[in-house]
């Protein structure tokens, strides 16, 4: 392959060049510039993903790229989009914490853009070697993130638990590979779907153990129950930014892979897990619902939370139809705003105060900083599905998909499950808008009021695109059912 | 049909959320220009409110001052509104009561007072927009939305003492049972897009469908369950007396007023006219629960110690009424229905302002706390006595037209039933008439009572339009029952035609019915 042919290859993958140049800059800067005034890399790092996210507008719509290794469609541009906007409120949210901290270094957000990059990779790929390796770039970067703060004993436990629990998953992931390598003959996603195309019984059995060991791998990284247990401690031991962003991103970028996988590679082959599928989303976003009851930290409630959204989320999966898919897109575009909004909210109160994970935290917040208080229930009650938010919006497409497929019941189990969940959020509501602390209201134009520049980036963009996504989902839903159609 | 010139139902909707917008610009502080500005904005919804009134013509069935846009044309989900002569009569009653609740919160609320009206304006639209909505996702938004503000103004401004309990179970309920009604609505659209072909949440397209018996089942229930949360009938009531009992005086009025209509009047509007058959099947059933809780609901009044528990208990036997007027099937009681839904809402809501007042004075609502308060306060006795005779239904006042009209409805279709249901009328004088003579009459037993200050030129002047609407109604009901009778019998059509077609068929509960009939007649 001649340099020239390279070249014009790398425009498969422009964002996550862009984004991971943007990363080796920031590494250079970072060696150069002196401490107190590491938050510059800060900016660098925003005005490189803005780069990128721009970057995708200029997408060539369907081609393979390097061989067949990665495409560049209309589906891997929208999830690029939400992965993108996702590490940019990260970014706006990472400014204040990391400057109390005193954690400000580069590694910091230059670890963020590769996590990225490998997260695009990974939607982007079209090949199984190639979805591999994006999912090790971007869960090295995290394992590191996590355990960044290193003398706190949570992050290390934190961190050791993900390594280990992710190197099973990549264990498993690769396992179930050489088998379905065995049974196709191949690794290529095109390939895969052409041989299984031409077979009349597809009923292998090396094809279904390894596409089940390949499920159990992705479900390790959804946290899926029964794959969750790494969860709570890990999402609770991460510096509280990546905790938003391990949230949301990695199942972004993981749900992506999956859709590939099931849809793209080996179409014939997920009928056969339809039962499994269904069973795993009531059970994960039941048991997820169920402990988030009885949680006493906000942090860890999320944790469960976004377990029990992982449920929702599947529910998507099982629906098996385009409309699924479609639903799958915009639920993951609302999660995302939305979760890293109400993450966004506990850093800010943890930029006040010594603490902000217990509920105990957030009482009174409401006569301390109204503008905190009022996103806190916006975001709240957008992961709780009250309309017109973009929890909304997500949920009714994903419910609405699995009526249509028929799953009635494994609808009337999610609805039930979103009563359960009203009820933990509604917990912080309260505990935030709890009457009878007017006598510790602090002037509303208090130092704790007054939002700091991150903050409000993070915030305000949250939050517009919560409100946006539930009030006019008309876009975005046909942006997401242009980037599922070319699926199939 | 021809565009309106002008959107006034959506001008009438979205005129709160002016005033929410008017009022983040306020000062915090400046608590005056505050309450002025929401009176403004509600007196002037009230004002349109009265020219949709005056416009609307009640010589057709058809829905008016329609507006439709698409709002997600892929899903079929449009911004549909528009009225018929029930939710005409529903939507004057909440316009109406607007101005009167921001004046009766005038000094009753001192703390956070702009957050409380924001609340109240957000609450308003929510409750106009479930009333005017024609597609089936656009009320079920307005529904869902509504309950935020509610359960803010219990947990905010409620009685301290248990409000965090009764601001979560009203969320709880009333969300568990709206969750199953949005299941509901989406297999009724799948089911209309394969039978038919039109992907539409439209309710006058799914009005024309013939659904199969067994689905006409399941819908209702799922339907039916989350209204009958919200009426609230008698075992899914127990939200009722907790939230209106701490609820501050505003809350409760709205809820008692407004909210608990948008229950029967979600059974009028979805139950009949969309799942004909399953109605039939299932009105046996429901006119028992209608039944038990007007009883259930008259007898747990009488041992009522606090006096907003009481009034909320009787609101649960009043509900009883409408929903026993709304399952007999004919047209004098499903308008009796509608009217007394208007005549709850004026009689009830009433009666929380009054208790409110008194609560204000006093600070305490226990009756053993009253008594001969007719010496100290004779204005607010007087008052006190009209609303409590409207709302026990002496004639002449407005509740004897509803209850009158219901009782002559049901007598037609089951004698039974009507006697059963006059004992809950013949309960309530027994109530209400003991609960005042334990407040108003005999001697003053508390001496804090004997200086308590009669009411003040405000107080009385948002009584008085209550007072009139409620004297106007029980003296020419015509006027406002003509606006509703074309609608009312348009809602019918389908519920009598398979009332009609029904009467070979057997299904387990006639089956039970006929055999009780026949061992009766043994």
């Amino acid at each position: 392959m001649s340099a020239l042919t390279v070249l014009y290859e790398c425009q498969g993958i422009v964002p996550a060049l862009i984004l991971s140049a943007t990363g080796v800059v920031i590494l250079l800067l970072d060696a150069f510039s002196p401490l107190g005034r590491k938050g510059r890399l800060g900016a660098v790092a925003v005005t490189g993903t803005v780069f990128a996210l721009g970057s995708l507008a200029v997408a060539p719509s369907g081609a393979e790229f390097f061989h067949g290794m990665v495409v560049w469609d209309r589906f891997s541009v929208f999830l690029s989009a939400v992965l993108m906007v996702g590490a940019l409120l990260v970014f706006f949210l990472s400014f204040d914490p990391l400057r109390r901290s005193g954690l400000e270094c580069g590694e910091y957000y230059a670890l963020v853009l590769f996590a990225t990059t490998g997260m695009i990779l990974m939607v982007q790929a079209a090949h199984f070697i190639m979805l591999f390796l994006g999912l090790e770039i971007f869960s090295i970067a995290i394992y590191i993130l996590v355990g960044m703060p290193r003398h706190e004993k949570r992050a290390n436990e934190a961190a050791l638990k993900y390594v280990l629990l992710g190197g099973f998953a990549s264990g498993f992931l690769l396992y179930g590979l050489t088998f379905i390598y065995g049974a196709t003959g191949s690794l290529s996603m095109s390939v895969m779907a052409a041989q299984l195309g031409k077979a009349d019984a597809v009923f292998n059995s090396y094809l279904l153990f390894g596409s089940a060991l390949v499920l159990a791998g992705f479900a390790f990284k959804l946290a899926l129950v029964p794959f969750h247990l790494w969860t709570p401690d890990v999402y609770e031991g991460a510096p509280t930014p990546i905790t938003a962003y391990m949230a949301v991103g990695v199942k972004a970028a993981v749900f992506g892979a999956l859709v590939r996988t099931f849809w793209v590679a080996l179409p014939t082959v997920h009928p056969h897990w339809a039962v499994f599928f269904w069973a795993l989303a009531a059970v994960t976003m039941t048991v997820g619902n169920l402990m988030a009851l009885a949680q006493e930290s906000v942090k860890r409630m999320l944790a469960f939370s976004s377990i029990a959204h992982a449920g929702y989320l599947f529910v998507a999966v099982v629906a098996d139809s385009k409309e699924g898919l479609t639903a799958l897109l915009v639920y993951l575009l609302a999660y995302t705003v939305m979760n890293v909004g109400a993450f966004g909210v506990m850093v800010a109160v943890q930029n006040r105060q010594e603490s902000g994970e217990r509920l105990e935290d957030f009482r009174g917040l409401s006569s301390r900083s109204p503008f905190l208080a009022a996103f806190m229930a916006l975001f709240l009650f957008s992961l709780a599905g009250i309309p017109p938010t973009a929890g909304f919006v997500g949920k009714f497409m994903v419910f609405s998909a699995a009526v249509q497929s028929g799953y009635t019941w494994l609808v009337i189990i999610a609805v039930i499950n979103s009563v359960i969940a009203a009820y933990y959020y509604l917990r912080v509501v309260i505990m935030v808008y709890r009457p009878g602390e007017e006598a510790a209201a602090e002037d509303p134009a208090s130092e704790a009021a007054r939002l700091s520049a991150g903050e409000r980036g993070a915030l305000f963009g949250a939050g517009a695109l919560t409100a946006v996504v539930g009030l006019w989902p008309n876009a975005f839903w046909d942006l997401a059912r242009q980037a599922v159609h070319v699926l199939f | 049909m021809e565009p309106l010139s002008f959107p006034l139902l959506s001008t009438l909707v979205f005129l709160p959320l002016v005033g929410v917008l008017v009022l983040l610009f306020v000062d915090r502080e400046n608590h005056a220009v505050q309450r002025w500005t929401a009176l403004t904005v509600m007196s002037g919804g009230f004002v349109l409110a009265l020219f949709v009134y005056a416009g609307f013509d009640p010589g057709t069935v058809a829905f008016q001052f329609e507006e439709k846009h698409t709002w997600i044309p892929g899903l079929g989900i449009s911004y549909h509104v528009g009225i018929d002569g029930i939710s005409l009569l529903l939507v004057m009653l909440t316009a109406f009561l607007g101005p009167i609740c921001v004046l009766a919160c005038w000094t009753d609320i001192r703390v956070r007072l702009k957050e409380f009206l924001v609340c109240l304006l957000f609450l308003q639209t929510g409750m106009l927009g479930v009333f005017v909505s024609l597609d089936l996702i656009l009320f079920y938004i307005f529904w869902e939305v509504m309950l935020i503000p509610m359960a803010l103004l219990i947990l905010m401004w409620g009685h301290p003492a248990r409000r965090i309990y009764a601001a979560v179970k009203f969320f709880l309920y009333t969300m568990a049972g709206s969750v199953l009604m949005l299941v509901g609505i989406l297999v009724l659209y799948f089911y209309q897009a394969r039978t038919t072909g039109t992907a539409s949440f439209d309710w006058t397209t799914m009005a024309g469908l013939s659904l199969p018996f067994s689905l006409q089942l399941w819908l209702f229930l799922a339907f039916g369950l989350a209204f009958a949360i919200k009426v609230p009938m008698f075992p899914f009531h127990t939200w009722l007396p907790d939230a209106h009992t701490e609820a501050p005086t505003v809350g409760s009025v709205v809820l008692a007023a407004v909210l608990l209509k948008m229950g029967t009047y979600g059974f009028l509007r979805f139950n009949l006219p969309l799942f004909p058959d399953a109605s039939v099947f299932f009105m046996p059933l429901m006119v028992a629960l209608a039944l038990v809780g007007i009883i259930y609901g008259a007898f747990m009044c009488l041992v009522q110690k606090d006096l907003k528990r009481l009034i909320a208990f009787s609101s649960v036997s009043h509900l009883g009424f409408v929903i026993l007027g709304i399952f007999s099937f004919t047209v004098q009681g499903v308008q009796g229905g509608v009217l007394q839904m208007i005549n709850h809402g004026l009689s009830t809501g009433a009666l929380f302002l009054l208790v409110g007042m008194l609560y204000e004075r006093r600070h305490t609502r226990m009756i053993a706390d009253f008594g001969g308060l007719s010496t100290p306060v004779p204005t607010f006795t007087t008052f006190f006595m009209i609303a409590t005779l409207a709302s026990i239904g002496l004639p002449g006042l407005n509740g004897f037209v509803g209850e009158f009209l219901i009782l002559l409805g049901t007598f037609h279709v089951k004698p039974v039933w009507a006697v059963l249901g006059a004992t809950g009328v013949i309960l309530a004088a027994w109530y209400m008439l003991w609960m005042v003579q334990r407040v108003f009459y005999g001697t003053v037993t508390h001496a804090e009572n004997a200086t308590l200050r009669d009411l003040v030129p405000r107080e009385i002047g948002l009584l008085v339009p209550v007072v009139a609407m409620m004297v106007w109604i029980g003296v020419a009901p015509t006027s406002f029952l003509q606006k509703s009778e074309p609608a009312v019998q348009h809602v019918l059509k389908n519920v009598q035609e398979s009332v009609r077609t029904a009467q070979g068929r057997s299904t387990p509960w006639m089956m039970a019915c006929a055999a009780w009939e026949h061992l009766k007649g043994k």
